[in-house]
């Protein structure tokens, strides 16, 4: 009797083959986003003269049609740009007592080379032929260069890096207090070392050349 | 004793119980992680790779561009020069402001001033069209932009 009571075993051997299914199912139709990605602002559309800026404080940055990378007056391989770029920025050339002077910069001083963090700008030009691959290598050499720097001073004043703080932020998880908090910091690092690459347009880039 | 011996010679059959689990927790896996493709690929998107890149969290902020060469089919329509996709579509280059403003319109009021234009451009794709997108883009004042990549070594581009 006691035997008979006991529930007939389900085979579950199917089952498996069931959720195979929607495995591939799922593999097939679906792909995994990226969502990933440099981010730039571009510069509003005005009509208005650029602005003078001394040519020392100006990175020239040239890439032409095949995919050479010219850095001021030197053909320079893109592994090299960074350093290039770092020494540029954090150069800190203006004189002690003058009223650009930057305390926080640790370059070499060099008087041809920039002024103060706040005035250098990088200026990118690229062919119209040039690769898309090659201009977002240099576009992240760029940003790798900038990132360095603001780590460096981020470590120094908050004991953070910066590339964290922003991705805290930049997190829907963080609390409103703490992303306010996190804001007046990373805007404070942003002032230090602004972002100032400007790709102007290729009008000039056409004129310039023969 | 016959059986006795019988039994202790055939080895013991390996339950496949947990098969079905293992598999499910992949299924599942799977369904959180990938979302379904909404749009077919009409032109060649293999995106370039970076180092230093910020991730954009909502997918509510993004508006698509995607550049490449035509796919093989499509080839012997267009050219194989990079062609913008917008959408389903092959476009050109007047195309894009329209299909952006019409994008943005479709967002919720309170994003829309934040709204990030991501540029899944293919890396054999030249800078020039890019240019014009960008371009294009500031012309109606949209100015937050995203060179989607994919993350690793920058010596592979």
């Amino acid at each position: 009797m006691a035997k008979d009571r006991q529930v007939p075993e389900v085979n579950a051997g199917s089952m498996a083959d069931i959720a195979f299914l929607l495995l591939i199912f799922f593999l097939v139709t679906t792909s995994i986003e990226t969502n990933v990605g440099i981010q730039r602002k571009l510069p509003p559309d005005l009509n208005t003269p650029p602005p003078h800026i001394k040519e020392r404080n100006i990175l020239r940055v040239r890439l032409n049609k095949n995919n050479q990378l010219m850095v001021g007056k030197n053909v320079l391989p893109i592994s090299e740009l960074k350093k290039t770029v770092i020494s540029f920025l954090d150069n800190g050339g203006a004189p002690l007592e003058s009223e650009g002077h930057c305390a926080y910069c640790q370059g070499s001083r060099n008087p041809d080379s920039s002024d103060n963090p706040l005035k250098a700008v990088i200026s990118l030009q690229s062919d119209r032929e040039a690769e898309y691959g090659v201009y977002v290598s240099v576009q992240n050499e760029l940003t790798a260069a900038y990132n360095q720097l603001r780590n460096r001073e981020s470590l120094r004043l908050y004991g953070v890096a910066y590339t964290e703080m922003e991705e805290k932020y930049n997190s829907p998880e963080t609390a409103v207090s703490l992303k306010k908090k996190l804001k007046l910091k990373i805007m404070e690092i942003r002032k230090m070392y602004p972002l100032k690459i400007s790709e102007a347009s290729l009008k000039l880039n056409e004129s310039n050349q023969p | 004793m016959r059986i006795d011996r019988s039994t202790k010679n055939r080895p013991a059959a390996i339950s496949t119980a947990s098969l079905p689990d293992i598999v499910f927790i992949l299924l599942f896996f799977f369904m959180t992680v990938t979302t379904i493709k909404t749009d077919t690929l009409l032109v060649a998107n293999e995106l370039p790779i970076a180092e230093e890149v910020g991730l954009i969290e909502n997918e509510e902020l993004i508006i698509e561009i995607l550049v490449g060469r035509p796919s093989k089919e499509l080839s012997k329509l267009y050219g194989d020069q990079p062609a913008i996709q917008l959408n389903d579509r092959l476009a050109k280059i007047e195309e894009v402001a329209p299909f952006v403003l019409t994008e943005l319109s479709k967002k919720p009021n309170d994003i829309r001033n934040k709204v990030i234009v991501s540029l899944k451009i293919d890396k054999k794709a030249n800078v020039g069209l890019v240019q014009d997108i960008k371009e294009e883009l500031s012309k109606i004042n949209l100015l937050k932009v995203n060179y989607a990549t994919l993350e690793g070594p920058v010596h592979k581009n």
